[in-house]
């Protein structure tokens, strides 16, 4: 019991996907502009994590080694559109702002990552608890930043004003850099800061240590 | 006799690296995917076209609140929206031959019964072929027109724009212009959809002394009541838009229809 519980709680902080293995960041980048879009776009991508997880794993006995890659993807593609094709029919508004990024849930690396390293060699149970806590750890990292960067950008959560901008009579003066991509890259860096400031354990061991040059001798 | 289950045992209990079971595998895989995709994508058809068919009359609804009294109007009518009428591109007249809600505009334009091939040269839109038939939308007050919508489409850079073009009584002035549905490249050609740019077109005469259809999108700076300033770094999206505009509104589109309003009224 205790290892279910621990398998479902790691990735959230201690072996986070986003902050610790770097997985996944491009869609982290692209939908948190605002925290509707990033909450919509980790529900998608956790659904897509549990299902690919449990499918892959039901069958994984019977995977050939030589295509494996290549059913993998089978599958998570095809649970993408059906993902996809259940968002354009039922928040159609939201689909459209997420765009194409839902259909680049098949290039996430975490859904195949943890298809390969973990659902391929483990039972179904423990394979739906790791794509269960590899989403919501994913999901965790793009709800901080779409809450920063709603919050900075817009001044307001959820689409509700919470800090008055100074156009509608406020104090608060949006900041339009939190909108755009770039931003995006700075609050996961401060994110992954941060942890790793608390956590020092997580922190790399340099690939390569710098020389001193002549001149700063 | 084969059994069944003792086949698929047989199979499974096949090594992996075994060339039948590869095949098998790799088409089983396949094959329930495919099942699935296909399923869930016939099943939410309706529900997804219900919800392109809200977003359409969202942004008619859209525009008929940028026209200026038009609401005024409708409630003095006690009507909730305009009035359809089916029109004959090729004399101009109206039609009781389809109903506008059982006209498929995709499956007539592709249909050679119902669709014409436009001559190449005055293929401006770049659309290839077009329907013998158009909705129109109107809005008369005791038999005297006082706005007319016309549904256009064209080329853009990359996608098929569609829009709704308003024309006030004279049906020689443009009263709105609404993008309904566009995929140009986001950030550049997608700002056709900007509203700033669609007021642009407002009041811009759409056609000269002699009667020629002379509206056009320019580089630069717009001078004169017949062109609009094209949208920078999307020369070929807007350009798009005014071909459109001049393709429909002339002989090959609605031109035949509106000289007949013109001269005739309703």
């Amino acid at each position: 019991m205790a290892s279910s519980w621990n398998r479902l709680v790691s990735p959230l902080i201690a072996n986070n996907p986003v902050t610790l293995q770097i997985l996944g960041i491009c869609s982290a980048l692209a939908v948190t502009t605002s925290l509707q879009t990033a909450l919509v776009m980790s529900a998608a991508l956790t659904c897509v994590l549990v299902m690919s997880s449990a499918v892959i794993s039901l069958i994984r006995n019977h995977i050939p080694n030589v295509i494996r890659l290549i059913v993998q993807i089978v599958v998570i593609a095809s649970l993408v559109v059906v993902i996809d094709e259940v968002l354009k029919a039922f928040v159609y508004e939201i689909s459209r702002q997420l765009s194409i990024f839902v259909g680049l849930i098949v290039t996430n690396c975490l859904v195949l990552g943890r298809a390969e390293a973990f659902a391929m060699h483990n039972p179904v149970w423990p394979s739906i608890l790791d794509g269960l806590g590899n989403g919501l750890g994913y999901s965790l990292v793009l709800i901080v930043v779409g809450i920063v960067r709603e919050l900075l950008g817009q001044g307001s959560l959820l689409g509700i004003t919470v800090l008055t901008p100074t156009s509608e009579g406020g104090w608060f003066e949006p900041i339009g850099l939190m909108q755009l991509a770039p931003s995006g890259f700075f609050v996961i860096a401060i994110l992954i800061w941060a942890i790793r400031s608390v956590r020092v354990e997580q922190t790399e061991v340099p690939d390569f240590a710098l020389t001193q040059t002549e001149a700063h001798r | 006799m084969l059994n069944p289950i003792a086949a698929w045992r047989g199979f499974l209990a096949r090594p992996n690296d075994d060339r039948v079971k590869v095949f098998g595998v790799a088409f089983l895989v396949a094959l329930t995917s495919a099942i699935l995709v296909s399923a869930s994508s016939v099943m939410l058809k309706p529900l997804q076209e219900a919800n392109l068919e809200a977003e359409r009359a969202a942004r008619m609804e859209a525009m008929l609140d940028t026209l200026p009294g038009m609401r005024d109007v409708l409630a003095e009518i006690g009507a909730e929206a305009l009035e359809t009428r089916m029109v004959d591109l090729a004399t101009g007249s109206f039609t009781t031959d389809v109903t506008p809600d059982a006209f498929d505009l995709a499956a007539a334009t592709s249909d050679p019964e119902l669709s014409v091939a436009i001559p190449p040269d005055e293929d401006i839109a770049g659309l290839g072929r077009r329907a013998n038939f158009a909705p129109v939308h109107l809005l008369e007050r005791d038999g005297e027109l006082l706005v007319v919508v016309l549904p256009v489409s064209g080329k853009g850079y990359q996608s098929t724009i569609r829009a709704m073009v308003a024309l006030n009584a004279d049906l020689k002035t443009i009263s709105a212009l609404t993008i309904t549905e566009q995929a140009e490249t986001p950030g550049l050609g997608a700002r056709v959809e900007d509203p700033d740019w669609l007021s642009l077109w407002s009041d811009k005469e759409i056609v000269d002394e002699t009667g020629r259809i002379v509206i056009s999108v320019v580089r630069g700076q717009a001078t004169g009541p017949h062109e609009v300033d094209g949208i920078s770094g999307a020369t070929m999206t807007s350009n798009g838009v005014g071909n459109m505009l001049r393709f429909w509104l002339g002989e090959q589109g609605f031109g035949p229809f509106l000289d007949r309003l013109r001269t005739e009224g309703l």
